[in-house]
This record gives structure tokens, C-alpha cells and sequence, in this order.
């Protein structure tokens, strides 16, 4: 090893340590961490918090108001009681259930679409950034993927699909991956005239090597930060998508298919919209917040732009 | 001075026009108006357009008794194979020209290649025409029980009156000329497609002498302009512009709407449609499970229409079940062979679903997502199935995609489907010709394409039955066959109340969508 | 600074192209058939197999593209599949709405947001700077349908100031136009105001820190003017940038207003098109709002020569 390169290791772990720190203290991050947390929790344990089945309706408990009591016919034909904290919908599901079960698909295409999009951002703006030949055609794709507004090509590819889980974190995923990769190809190039990549190159460490070992480590705390971006974006992108009727299937229960559906006796029975509407907002509070204290820390540069 | 004048002539003017206002009566109608040739397309925005432009020989009347709309007077030869019919004076269409028998030779034979009924029509007809201007004659092979009902059809395809230079189109053709006889004139230059269409008077529309009823009747305007709103499509935005009165009706409002609407001041509510509508799943007969008949009646048993009619309409005076598969109150409405379905019950369908030897293939059910009256359908639909012990996969799609996937004969696994939920309008429905759904000509038939001899035979005797009695009885037969073979299962019937203003009036009792006779205050 | 423009109007091309073809193969690959909406509930096999031929459908895909790119070349964007209709007279029928209700959504955003993020960044750490921080990531976390429901349920409905939904032409009267407009062009505007005056704050606050400033604070001017002129001038460039980049933003969001809002906008037409598949329609809106991006990112790249006379090209 080289001692330049141990010296920049060492230096990096150095960064790491105070970053960590820092992170801790920094009120935006804690609040935003802890919301996400519960809302984790609340995802992971959805069937032990007094939930029942989201998808099983009957119409003899529909439109109930928030904390009335009513029947549900289960799928074996057996007869429960159930209070209905939030309320039932039109189909007489109880949106308590379906709000705490909505968490979980929320944060996974939130989660699904930010890891999908920095994947391909990665990978592409790397190649970009790195091999040349590439980097013209390949910016000129991601330009026009970019010009094409991101809710009109959500809705075209999911039209285009069959509507799933896959398809809409595909969708959304595919909108945000030309910033990703615009990103990552101008902090490539920045990067690889840094002295100590321009050594690993003179010294004939091999093209991969350099990009994974050398570039992609500098990379990540923008890319974190970018990644909790895209993370909410995903998460109200999928809730507008439900909305326009080009969403998940409606028997998935997401916050943006019981708004959907509540839209319609919204002014009658607000709490169709109410309570998935808070959760989202809440959500996306949370992960913006968070976002926003994890640029302050890991990435003074961009903190002091934007 | 003579400013003084002028001013005192441009008040008076302002003044004047106030008064002279037109009368407006702002619709918003069900759906989205995109296709203005009701010949071409079975869409029921189409048809009601038609209604608005178009008038037509025969009506059907509220009772569903058929009469004479544009006709004067027609006659029957003795072997009922030449009927003459002589149209009434001074009919004219919207250039000025008037209507004239060949007008009518040309229209019905263009609606006898794209309507179902009206197909079947022309297999009897041997030639039309048009000895003079004011009478139309059809020659006939053989007797046939339904001219008049076919004529007189009040839904889709609706046999419309259009000029004879219009009627000529190819039928395959969409029109591009929107001229008709009717009480409303098509301002095309103010057609906005999902924005707005607009329908004014036409003052020398000739209406009958009879009251208005069904599309029967005489079509009085009482209103300058009818204005068709097509971009207020959100059903909260809907009730909220009634509310405030910014339009004055909902054709159809959401089932979720009404009870806001019924607190709604200046609001009311008409049921001018007491016929309404019927829900209907349909079986894929080509593929499994479904091709067996066993299996298709284990379904038919689970499908109890309460639950489907709860979820879907939820308000207990806008629903019933019915078990006809013509509609209810009608001539040939009855409950003949609907025992597998009406008296039947979950343990029942989850034997017979176990004695058909079912190997456990899942339903492919297909939802629509942006069709409010019927979007809850397949939920009930797929949760009844299970319930039985069928294994379903509840596929989720807009209603255009559904109507794409519909139409493919492939297996559910390479795009196919297995069922699907519809509603129809009752004259759509109520006779055993116009019922799509019944039809078993196998992969002629209407989508899902049932195959039976029987049934087939027993339409080809009804069609040429003149007899009612044994026209009922042919009906009855034909209905007890297809419950026996699964056609498909109708799922209950609803009327979609009216939400207007209280200051509109005079709503025409009957089927479809029409806009004469209504008064605005 | 010419060969700059040509240069920038000339790499609009290749966007455009990709934009094009995207487009294109995106919708030949979509599973649903125009001929079979068009034929309606009743129509037989046959019937749509004559339809689909009739519209050219039946044939290969790179078929189809070479006579659409072709008749694209010669500007015609075709008939809609739907609406017997030219496509380009059908978006001129929408194009008002959509255009009126982007351009005072942005109005209203600058006006209110430009000095609400100069108040913040001269009161760096205050409570003004804190609350509107606040509003701000509110701003992006609210969904905007969720907004749209508010907005009518308080201001429309309870107080009455404004219609619930509908548009009304320039040509019908400038009150009534503005009247129908307002509350849908709020809706819009609050997460640009969250956006434009984040930056704000933050350019201003940069430009706060140099040299210069303290040289004109040190010279006595007025704290307003030193505000406006010397330090907003200096945050111009970021601001502009944003406004570029928000018009994506901004197109999405008006999809929704105008469904809300019932308002025959461009939004309104793309969805319908997409879910009706009528395959001319989506093509020529999507390539005219991909253009109406690039065009106002060329203008963005041009204000900046306004905007900072430090740039030259």
C-alpha cells in the first residue's frame, strides 16, 4: 500500500468518526430519525397492533365514523366484532388497519424506488463520468428522459404495465434516476482530478477498481442525502398516482389508495382523507427533515447552497 | 346632447339583453363525450348525443310500449311482410331540408350493419324504399316479430334519422357531419371535447301532441341552450358545484354523493329512470375454470346479488335484487330457471364447487379503477369466490384496459381473462335480442362467448314469433337455459337518481339521458 | 454570445429526438387497444380488428414510427384517435388554461416567496427564519390534492370568495377569468414558494457573508437597499435556476390542480389520452412539454448573462 492512500483511509475514517457526531446532535436529524423509527416499528408490527385484515370489507359496518363498532364477515364466514378507531370506508374496511398496514407499502416504495433509482444513478453516472465514449449518448438520454415531466412518464409506464408493487417503484424509480446519475457524473469528475485518484491511475490500479474503490466512497453522503429526497418524492409521487386512478391496485391498502378512494365523500366523512393524509404528511416530514439534517452534516457544500 | 343619447340607447340595450337572457341549463353528464357517430360506437354518451341531434321513427315509452315518433301513420300487410310507414308533416332537418323517406332507407340500413338487433333485422329484410318523399316502406322474407321494436329501440345502437348524404357513410366509418332533425342543433364550433358541447334550441323542431314519456312523445324545449360540462369529473367537485349552484344537474351522480346531496340545499333528487340499470359478472367460457358448466354454476350459487348491490349502491331504496336476466317489471322479466342463483347460498356453492371436480386454478378477475358505479363489483365479487373455495387474482386496470383485455380470446395467462363486472340499461337488456350477454353463437357472441345450441335455436323462434304470449314464453325458456348453462350472473338492479336543482323541472319518466321537456325557472 | 444561442438551441435537438422515441415505444408497448375503446361495450371481435386496421394499428411498430416521425417532420402531429380532430387544434383548445394557471402560480410564488426568503436570510436564526424553514418542508410534504381539498373546503365553501372548480376563458371577461383561476393557481403555488424562497434564503445569505456587502453596509446605505440591490441581485442566478428546474415540478402538479379543479387544461388531456391510449394525443403533448422544458431551461441559461454580467459566453 502506498502511504498516500493509507493516509486518505485513515483521513476518511477520521471524517467518518466526527460526521457520526455530529449527526447525532443535530436536532433535525434526531427528530426526523425517531418519526421514521416509530413509523419502521409501526410497519414491521402491523398485524400485533389491534389490526384486523385490510382488505376484508362488509357492507353492513361501511361509513362508520371514527371509534364506532362493527361487524366483519372474515373469509371462513366467521362474524367478528371490531371498533373502528379511524373509521371504516365505503367498503366497510377499517381504515385503522389499512393506515398501519398503508405504512408499509409507503415506506417500501419510498425505500424500494431511493435504492432502485441510486443503483442505477450509480451505475450509470459512473460509466458516464468515467468512460467517455460513453458519457455524450448516454447524457443526451438522460437529458430527454428529464425533460419528460416525471408525473406524465409515471403515469405512461404504469398505464403501459400492469399495475403493481414492482411496477410503480419501477416507474417513479425510472423519473428520478437522470438526477441521480447527473450527480454522480459531476462528482466523478470533480473527484478524478483529485491528486490522490490521479496517483491510483498513474500506478495502474485497474478502471473498476478506481471507480468503486476510490470515486463511489467520496460519493456517498450525497448520495445519502439525495437518496432521502427521492425517498419522499417516491412516497407522495405513488400517493398522486393512486389519486389519478393510474396507481397501486385499490385493494392494496397505501395512504394514496384510501385517499382515493375518500375523495369521493370527502366533505361526509373527512376522515377517508384525514387520517392517511396526516401519516403522509408526517412521513415525508420526517424523511425531508431528516434529509435535511444529513446534508447539514455530511455535505457542507451543498448546505451552504440550497 | 347627442351623447347623451347614445348612452341612454346602450343602457336601454344592457337592459334589454338582461332580460332577454338565454336560458342555460348546465349538464354535467355521466361521462366524457368523444365519439359523435351513436351508429358507430355502442357508447352511451354517443346515444344520448343522438337524442340531442337526431330524432327517430319509433319510441319506447315509459310502460316499454313502442310508438310513433317521426311516423305519422304506418300499415301491416295480411302476411306481415310489407310495412308502409308515412312520416309526419313538416319535418326538417338542421339545414333547412326535409326529411324525406330515402333519408330513412339510407339511416336504417347503415344502423341494420352495426346493431346487434339491427342486424338480425336485415337478415329478414329482402329490400326498403321510398315511393314517395313521405313514406318508407320495408319488404320483408319472411314474418318477422320485431320491426317495431328494433325501430323503436331506445338504446344503443339507437336507429337516429340522418340525412341520406350522411347515412351513406360507411358504416365502419365515423360521420363527420352532425345534422339532424331533432329538437337540439350541435354547435360544433363551440365543441370542446373534455371541456364542454353545446345544444341549442331548434326553433323549428315539430313535437308531437302526445306528453312526453320515455323517448315517446312529443319533445317540447323549453330552454335556449343545453350545455354539457365534460371536464367536471371529480364526484366531490361535482356535488360541490351542484351545491353552490354553479351547474344545475348531475346526470349520474357517485352513490357516495348522495347523502351530501340529499342535505344539500336548493338540491333535489329525480328518479326519472325507475327501470334503472343491472349489474352483470360475466364468465369467460373458453377457458378454466369456467369452461365447465359445473364450475360456472358453483359461482352463479356463491353470487348472492345482496351483498354485490350493499357494497356497490349501499342505499337501500335505489337497489333491489332481481332475478330475471331481462329486466324486472318489464314483459319479459320473470324468475324462471334462477333458482341455482336465488336460492342458493354459500354452503351450497362450496359443494358444488367441491362435487365439479374445481383443481384449483385461479379466477382472473378484471377491475376497473375509474368506473365510480361499478368498481366495487369485482371486490365483492372476488371475496364471494373465496369464500366458496375458489382461488382468484383480482386483477386492478383502468375501464379502457379492461375493454381491451375483454376482447382477447387468449388464456387468462397469456392476457386473457376469466370474468368481468358491467352494468347495463335496462332496454339494453330486457328482451332476449338486445341481451348481449345471453347470445351463445360461441366466439360470434358478445365477449366472454358462450356456446349453445339451444339457446341460438330458441332466439332464431323468438325472433320470429309475432305472438306475445309465445314470445313470453320463448323468453322465459331462453333465460331458463341460461341459467342452467352459466351465461352469465346477473347481480341485481339500481336506479342512478338524478341530482338537480330545485329550480328545474319537468324531467321525461324513462330510460336514457334526454334533455326536452325540462324546464328552468 | 450568438453562437451560444445557436449552440443551446441546436442541443435542444438530440432531446427532443430521445424524447420522441421514448415516447413512441413507450405506448406501442402498452397493453390496452384504442380500437377496442373506440368500438364501445357492444362491438365484436370483427368490428375491432376493422377498427385497429383503420388506424394503421396493424402494423409493424418501426412501420408506424417512420410515418409518424415523417408526417412530424412536416408538423403534423396527427389525428386524434379519439376527437376526429387535428391534435394540434385540440392542445390549442387546452393550451390557455394550462398556460394561465402555470404563469400566475409562478407570479404569485416569486411575489410571495422572493421576499419571504430575503426576511428570513436578513433575520438569519429568528423566529420569522425558523417558521418559514417550517413552512417550507411542510410545503413539500403536503400532497397537493390533500391542499386542493382544504383550500375549497374553507375558502370556497365555508367563505365563498371563490367558485369550487371551472375555468373561464380571457375572452369571457378578465374578473372572471382571475375569479376562477385564483384559488387553483394557490394550490399550485405553495410548494414553489416553499422551493423559490429556500433558495432565496440561501443565496441571500451567501451573498450576505461577502466583502462587499460589509463594504456597503460599512458606507452607510440604507439595510433595505443593501438588501435589494447588492445582495438579491446576487442571488438572482440560483432563483432563476430553480424556476428552470421547478417547471417539471410545476407540470405535474398542474395534472393534478386541473383534476381537482375541473379545468380543461393540458393536464387534464394528457391523462385522458394515456388512459383512452390514443396514441397521437399523449405523443404530441408530451413532446410539447418536454420542448416547453427545454425552452424555458434555455432561457434560464440565458438570464443568467442578464442576471450576472461576471458570465459570458
Amino acid at each position: 500500500m502506498d502511504p498516500q492512500a493509507l493516509s486518505v483511509e485513515s483521513a476518511n475514517i477520521a471524517r467518518h468518526e466526527s460526521a457520526w457526531q455530529r449527526l447525532h446532535r443535530h436536532w433535525s436529524v434526531r427528530i426526523g430519525g425517531v418519526v421514521l423509527a416509530l413509523l419502521v416499528l409501526t410497519a414491521l408490527a402491523a398485524p400485533w397492533l389491534g389490526t384486523v385484515d385490510p382488505t376484508l370489507f362488509d357492507a353492513a359496518s361501511r361509513d362508520l365514523r371514527p371509534g364506532q363498532s362493527g361487524e366483519i364477515t372474515t373469509l371462513d364466514g366467521e362474524m367478528i366484532k371490531h371498533r373502528f378507531l379511524m373509521g371504516s370506508d365505503s367498503f366497510g374496511r377499517d381504515i385503522y388497519s389499512r393506515v398501519i398496514y398503508g405504512t408499509r407499502v409507503s415506506l417500501l416504495v419510498g425505500i424500494a424506488t431511493a435504492l432502485l433509482a441510486l443503483a442505477f444513478g450509480i451505475l450509470l453516472g459512473l460509466s458516464a463520468g468515467y468512460l467517455r465514449w460513453l458519457d455524450g449518448p448516454l447524457m443526451r438520454v438522460m437529458d430527454g428522459l428529464m425533460a419528460i415531466p416525471a408525473i406524465l412518464l409515471a403515469i405512461t409506464l404504469v398505464a403501459m404495465w400492469r399495475a403493481s408493487l414492482i411496477t410503480v417503484v419501477v416507474a417513479i424509480a425510472i423519473t428520478e434516476v437522470p438526477r441521480v446519475t447527473r450527480l454522480v457524473r459531476s462528482l466523478v469528475l470533480s473527484i478524478r482530478e483529485e491528486p490522490y485518484v490521479e496517483a491510483a491511475v498513474s500506478l495502474g490500479t485497474p478502471t473498476l477498481k478506481i471507480m468503486f474503490g476510490h470515486i463511489l466512497p467520496n460519493c456517498i453522503a450525497p448520495l445519502i442525502v439525495q437518496g432521502t429526497y427521492i425517498c419522499a418524492s417516491a412516497i407522495l409521487v405513488e400517493a398522486i398516482l393512486s389519486f389519478l386512478g393510474v396507481g397501486l391496485p385499490p385493494d392494496i391498502p397505501t395512504w394514496g389508495n384510501i385517499m382515493a378512494e375518500g375523495r369521493v365523500q370527502f366533505m361526509a366523512y373527512p376522515h377517508n382523507l384525514f387520517f392517511p393524509g396526516v401519516f403522509l404528511a408526517l412521513t415525508v416530514l420526517a424523511v425531508n427533515i431528516l434529509g435535511d439534517g444529513l446534508r447539514d452534516t455530511l455535505d457542507p457544500r451543498m448546505a451552504r447552497r440550497v | 346632447m347627442n351623447r347623451k343619447i347614445a348612452l341612454a340607447v346602450l343602457l336601454a340595450a344592457a337592459a334589454g339583453s338582461g332580460v332577454a337572457q338565454d336560458k342555460v341549463l348546465r349538464v354535467v353528464p355521466h361521462s366524457n363525450l368523444s365519439i359523435l357517430d351513436p351508429i358507430w360506437t355502442t357508447q352511451y354518451m354517443a346515444r344520448n348525443h343522438g337524442y340531442m341531434v337526431y330524432d327517430t321513427l319509433f319510441g319506447t315509452d315509459e310502460k316499454s310500449r313502442v310508438q310513433p315518433q317521426m311516423v305519422d301513420k304506418w300499415s301491416v300487410s295480411p302476411d306481415q311482410r310489407l310495412w308502409t310507414f308515412t312520416l309526419r308533416d313538416g319535418l326538417e332537418f338542421h339545414d333547412g331540408k326535409p326529411v324525406t323517406g330515402e333519408d330513412v332507407a339510407a339511416s336504417i340500413a347503415r344502423w341494420g350493419k352495426r346493431d346487434a338487433m339491427g342486424q338480425k333485422l336485415m337478415s329478414f329484410v329482402e329490400r326498403m324504399d321510398s315511393p314517395d318523399p313521405k313514406t318508407f316502406r320495408i319488404f320483408l322474407r319472411e314474418a318477422c316479430g320485431f320491426v317495431l321494436e328494433a325501430l323503436g329501440k331506445p338504446s344503443s345502437n339507437v336507429p337516429f334519422i340522418m340525412p341520406k348524404r350522411v347515412a351513406d357513410t360507411d358504416a365502419f366509418k365515423q360521420i363527420e357531419e352532425y345534422i339532424g332533425s331533432g329538437p337540439y342543433i350541435f354547435k360544433r364550433d363551440e365543441f370542446k371535447p373534455g371541456d364542454k358541447a353545446v345544444y341549442v334550441k331548434n326553433p323549428k323542431y315539430k313535437p308531437r301532441k302526445e306528453k312526453a314519456s320515455g323517448t315517446a312523445g312529443g319533445k317540447l324545449v323549453y330552454v335556449d341552450r343545453v350545455e354539457w360540462n365534460l371536464a367536471l369529473r371529480d364526484a366531490q367537485a361535482q356535488v360541490n358545484a351542484l351545491a353552490k349552484g354553479e351547474v344545475d344537474v348531475l346526470e349520474r351522480p357517485a352513490f357516495e354523493s348522495y347523502e351530501q346531496l340529499k342535505k344539500a340545499p336548493g338540491v333535489v333528487l329525480v328518479t326519472k329512470d325507475p327501470l334503472g340499470f343491472q349489474y352483470m359478472g360475466r364468465f369467460n367460457h373458453l377457458h378454466p375454470p369456467f369452461d365447465k358448466p359445473k364450475i360456472r354454476q358453483a359461482a352463479l350459487a356463491a353470487f348472492s346479488q345482496e351483498p354485490f348491490l350493499r357494497a356497490q349502491v349501499g342505499i337501500k331504496e335505489f337497489y333491489k335484487p332481481c332475478a330475471s336476466m331481462f329486466t324486472c317489471g318489464t314483459p319479459y322479466g320473470s324468475a324462471k330457471g334462477s333458482d341455482v342463483q336465488s336460492k342458493s347460498n354459500m354452503r351450497k356453492a362450496q359443494e358444488l364447487l367441491k362435487a365439479s371436480g374445481y383443481d384449483g386454478t385461479p379466477v382472473v378477475i378484471l377491475k376497473p379503477t375509474d368506473l365510480a358505479a361499478i368498481q366495487k363489483l369485482p371486490d365483492v365479487g372476488a371475496q364471494l369466490l373465496r369464500q366458496a373455495g375458489f382461488k382468484v387474482d383480482l386483477q386492478a386496470m383502468d375501464w379502457n384496459t379492461v375493454v381491451s383485455r375483454r376482447a382477447k380470446k387468449e388464456p387468462p395467462s397469456a392476457g386473457g381473462w376469466n370474468m368481468f363486472f358491467t352494468a347495463w340499461v335496462a332496454p339494453d337488456i330486457w328482451n332476449p335480442l338486445t341481451n348481449a350477454a345471453i347470445g351463445s353463437a360461441g366466439e360470434k357472441s358478445w365477449f366472454g362467448w358462450p356456446s349453445d345450441a339451444k339457446i341460438e335455436e330458441l332466439r332464431e323462434a323468438f325472433a320470429r314469433a309475432t305472438d306475445d304470449k309465445k314470445k313470453r314464453e320463448l323468453a322465459e325458456a331462453i333465460q331458463a337455459r341460461a341459467f342452467e348453462i352459466g351465461t352469465h350472473a346477473p347481480l341485481g338492479e339500481y336506479v342512478n337518481p338524478l341530482a338537480t336543482r330545485k329550480n328545474i323541472s319537468g324531467w321525461v319518466i324513462g330510460p336514457g339521458d334526454i334533455y326536452w321537456n325540462v324546464k328552468k325557472n | 454570445m450568438y453562437t451560444f444561442i445557436a449552440r443551446r438551441l441546436l442541443s435542444t435537438i438530440p432531446v427532443l429526438l430521445v424524447v420522441a422515441v421514448l415516447i413512441f415505444l413507450m405506448l406501442r408497448l402498452t397493453p390496452g387497444d384504442p380500437a377496442a375503446i373506440l368500438a364501445g361495450d357492444a362491438a365484436s371481435s370483427e368490428q375491432i380488428a376493422e377498427i385497429r386496421k383503420s388506424l394503421g394499428l396493424d402494423r409493424s411498430i418501426p412501420v408506424q414510427f417512420g410515418i409518424w416521425a415523417g408526417n412530424l417532420l412536416q408538423g403534423e402531429f396527427g389525428r386524434s384517435y379519439f376527437y376526429k380532430m387535428e391534435v394540434t387544434q385540440l392542445i390549442a383548445q387546452r393550451i390557455e388554461p394550462t398556460l394561465a394557471l402555470a404563469t400566475l402560480t409562478i407570479l404569485i410564488a416569486v411575489v410571495v416567496s422572493v421576499p419571504l426568503g430575503v426576511i428570513a436570510a436578513w433575520r438569519f436564526g429568528g423566529w420569522f427564519d425558523r417558521a418559514l424553514m417550517g413552512f417550507s418542508v411542510l410545503g413539500f410534504s403536503l400532497p397537493v390534492f390533500v391542499l386542493a381539498y382544504l383550500l375549497i373546503w374553507l375558502v370556497s365553501l365555508k367563505l365563498g370568495w371563490f367558485p369550487v372548480q371551472g375555468y373561464k376563458r380571457l375572452a369571457e371577461g378578465f374578473w372572471p377569468f382571475l375569479h376562477h383561476l385564483v384559488l387553483p393557481a394557490i394550490t399550485l403555488s405553495v410548494i414553489y414558494i416553499a422551493l423559490i424562497a429556500r433558495v432565496t434564503r440561501a443565496s441571500v445569505l451567501e451573498a450576505l457573508g461577502e466583502d462587499y456587502i460589509r463594504t456597503a453596509r460599512a458606507k452607510g446605505l440604507p439595510e433595505a437597499r443593501v438588501l435589494v440591490r447588492h445582495a438579491l441581485a446576487n442571488a438572482a442566478v440560483p432563483i432563476a435556476t430553480v424556476i428552470g428546474i421547478g417547471i417539471a415540478l410545476l407540470i405535474g402538479g398542474v395534472v393534478v390542480t386541473e383534476s381537482v379543479y375541473a379545468i380543461p387544461g393540458l393536464g387534464r388531456l394528457t391523462v385522458d389520452a394515456v388512459l383512452a391510449r390514443d396514441f397521437p394525443t399523449v405523443q404530441a403533448v408530451i413532446l410539447l412539454f418536454s420542448f416547453a422544458y427545454v425552452v424555458v431551461n434555455l432561457l434560464v441559461d440565458l438570464s443568467y448573462v442578464v442576471f450576472d454580467p461576471r458570465i459570458r459566453y
